[in-house]
């Protein structure tokens, strides 16, 4: 019992982090139907410009904040650069030019900081705390969960209570409408691109110094399992994309704990396919379809 | 007559390479209601898009109140005073009552004339005051009308572009609209460009009455006039 506990608790541990980078991804695909293929390389470039300011100032912080402002420069570079001139008509044309995207990216972190991993820091102890006799979360693991739940609640206060937040969704559903009511659709794009792309890059920041370090793929496994649950939620919903990364977690801590580590990646598989195969619109799929 | 508010001249356009509307000429005034009537695919919808840059045109010219429209993007025409109600309404169904009802001020500075203006237009169609929160899929199609028409009025434009406002209409909720439109015009001082299939009702209140066909102009004069032109009627509007 103690253990599924434990399991459970770390579990949702990780899946916080694959729901904030799973809603990144749910964020531009409302946006723009395009799954973001490249979203785990632009994370994995935030991280390394973290990784780099971290070194060079030597405050964990600073880094931090230097990953999401690169994240929301990135993802709007991204945008009107490149994503802008995808014709969606085709959805295949968007995932070319995003994977192609992630080429670029992988070779040109390759070039400037090798393949070595480099051992990130955390602000706080990752030694779990005992609650009466079980070893549960560790203050990092807190700092993790508080992180998320306040990008959470702060992204929905965006999307429900601004101005710019109500023009961003209203681009996303009805973009022609909304130019008649004077909504600059391309520039609420491109806002779409940068919070998403900031999420990724807050995500990714949460997540691999856990693991090995920054890397031109330590992002990658993160991309797999955010896809995943982005799919599981429906993709175009923010709560089934948050529900989503925590069935993952879940899912992952229970396989690595009760069966092998090794089994984990493709009990990902399977939940996908799983998925896929029984409720193809995901578990959170809005029964609403667009209408005129 | 004045100045017109909008005048269009030699307007061409299309979807592609064929023109759909050819050299239209139009004039409204100040303070008047337009009607636009003529038979399916005579190209009124177009027009009302050509005005508002959504379809391109390759000649002419549109002004509104002197200012040269050919250049001013859609997402800006707003800002010059012009909302466009679109044929099928384009309520965001997606959103709330009102949230659609706050999209449509919210390109403007003036927060709190927008919110009059939200409150003015619960107190005109009281069954969206009971909705607000109501997310736009389920509303009626009369109650979606009253919405589509409401987010224009909170922009306080100064033309209204209405694409027949009165498809899937009760007569009943078709005469409080066109009533509506009537005590605006004579209160407010709105200017609207009314494209009906209901041509009966339309030419009631308007003023001036254009009939296209074919994407021409093939009559233009006012209402009262048109509405009792019996050869015009069977040649161009079958009844
Ligand atoms: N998106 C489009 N692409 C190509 N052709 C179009 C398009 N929309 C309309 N047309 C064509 O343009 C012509 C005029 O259409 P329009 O919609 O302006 O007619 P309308 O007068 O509004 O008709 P209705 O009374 O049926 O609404 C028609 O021949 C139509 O087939
Ligand atoms: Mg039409």
């Amino acid at each position: 019992m103690d253990r599924f506990l434990f399991l459970t608790v770390d579990g949702l541990a990780r899946g916080a982090v694959f729901a904030a980078f799973a809603l990144a991804l749910v964020l531009i695909w409302r946006g723009t139907r395009i799954v973001n293929f490249a979203q785990g390389a632009m994370a994995a470039a935030t991280t390394y410009l973290g990784y780099s300011v971290t070194a060079a100032s030597d405050s964990y912080w600073l880094g931090l904040v230097a990953a999401v402002f690169g994240g929301l420069v990135l993802g709007a570079i991204v945008e009107r650069g490149l994503m802008r001139f995808v014709d969606v008509r085709s959805p295949l044309n968007a995932v070319i030019v995003a994977l192609g995207l992630v080429l670029v990216i992988h070779s040109i972190l390759g070039i400037v900081y090798g393949s070595r991993y480099r051992a990130m820091q955390v602000p706080f102890s990752r030694e779990s705390i005992e609650i009466g006799g079980t070893a549960l979360l560790s203050p990092y693991d807190l700092f993790v969960f508080g992180t998320v739940l306040l990008v959470m609640v702060g992204l929905a206060l965006v999307f429900t209570r601004t101005d710019i937040g109500l023009r961003m969704r209203a681009a996303a559903f009805a973009p022609d409408m909304s130019r008649l009511l004077g909504v600059n659709v391309g520039r609420m794009l491109t806002l779409s691109w940068a919070l998403a792309a900031a999420v990724g890059a807050l995500a990714a920041m949460l997540v691999v110094p856990t693991e090995f370090g920054a890397h031109p793929h330590s992002t990658d496994l993160v991309f797999v399992y955010a896809f995943t649950a982005a799919v599981v939620g429906g993709l175009d919903s923010p709560a089934g994309a948050v529900v989503g990364g925590l069935v993952v977690g879940l899912v992952l801590s229970y396989v690595s704990g009760y069966a092998d580590g090794d089994l984990s990646a493709v009990a990902i598989l399977v939940l996908l396919i799983g998925v896929l195969l029984l409720r193809p619109n995901g578990l959170f799929a809005s029964t609403t379809a667009r209408q005129v | 007559m004045p100045d017109a508010l909008l005048s269009v001249r030699g307007l061409t356009a299309g979807y592609g390479a064929a023109p759909v509307l050819q050299e239209v000429d139009l004039e409204v005034a100040p303070g008047s209601i337009a009607a636009v009537v003529g038979a399916n695919g005579a190209g009124k919808t177009t027009l009302l898009r050509a005005l508002c840059g959504v379809v391109g045109a390759t000649a002419g010219e549109v002004r509104m109140d002197g200012t040269d429209l050919r250049g001013v993007r859609t997402q800006d025409m707003v800002r010059h005073g012009i909302a466009h109600v679109p044929e099928g309404r384009g309520v965001i169904t997606e959103l709330t009552v009102e949230e659609n009802l706050r999209l449509g001020h919210s390109w403007r500075r003036d927060k709190a004339d927008g919110r009059k203006a939200t409150a003015e237009v619960f107190e005109l169609f009281e069954p969206l005051a009971r909705r607000r929160k109501s997310a736009g899929h389920q509303l009626s199609g009369g109650e979606r009308q009253m919405l589509a028409v409401g987010r224009a009025l909170v922009a306080r434009p100064r033309l209204l572009l209405l694409d027949e406002p009165s498809l899937g209409l009760a007569p009943k909720v078709t005469a409080q609209i066109m009533a509506l439109l009537r005590r605006l015009r004579d209160d407010t001082g709105l200017t609207v460009l009314l494209v009906e299939q209901n041509v009966r009702s339309a030419l009631s209140i308007a003023d001036t009455g254009v009939v296209l066909s074919l994407g021409r102009v093939v009559a233009a004069t006012d209402a009262a006039t048109l509405a009792a032109d019996e050869d015009l009627r069977h040649t161009y509007l079958g009844f």
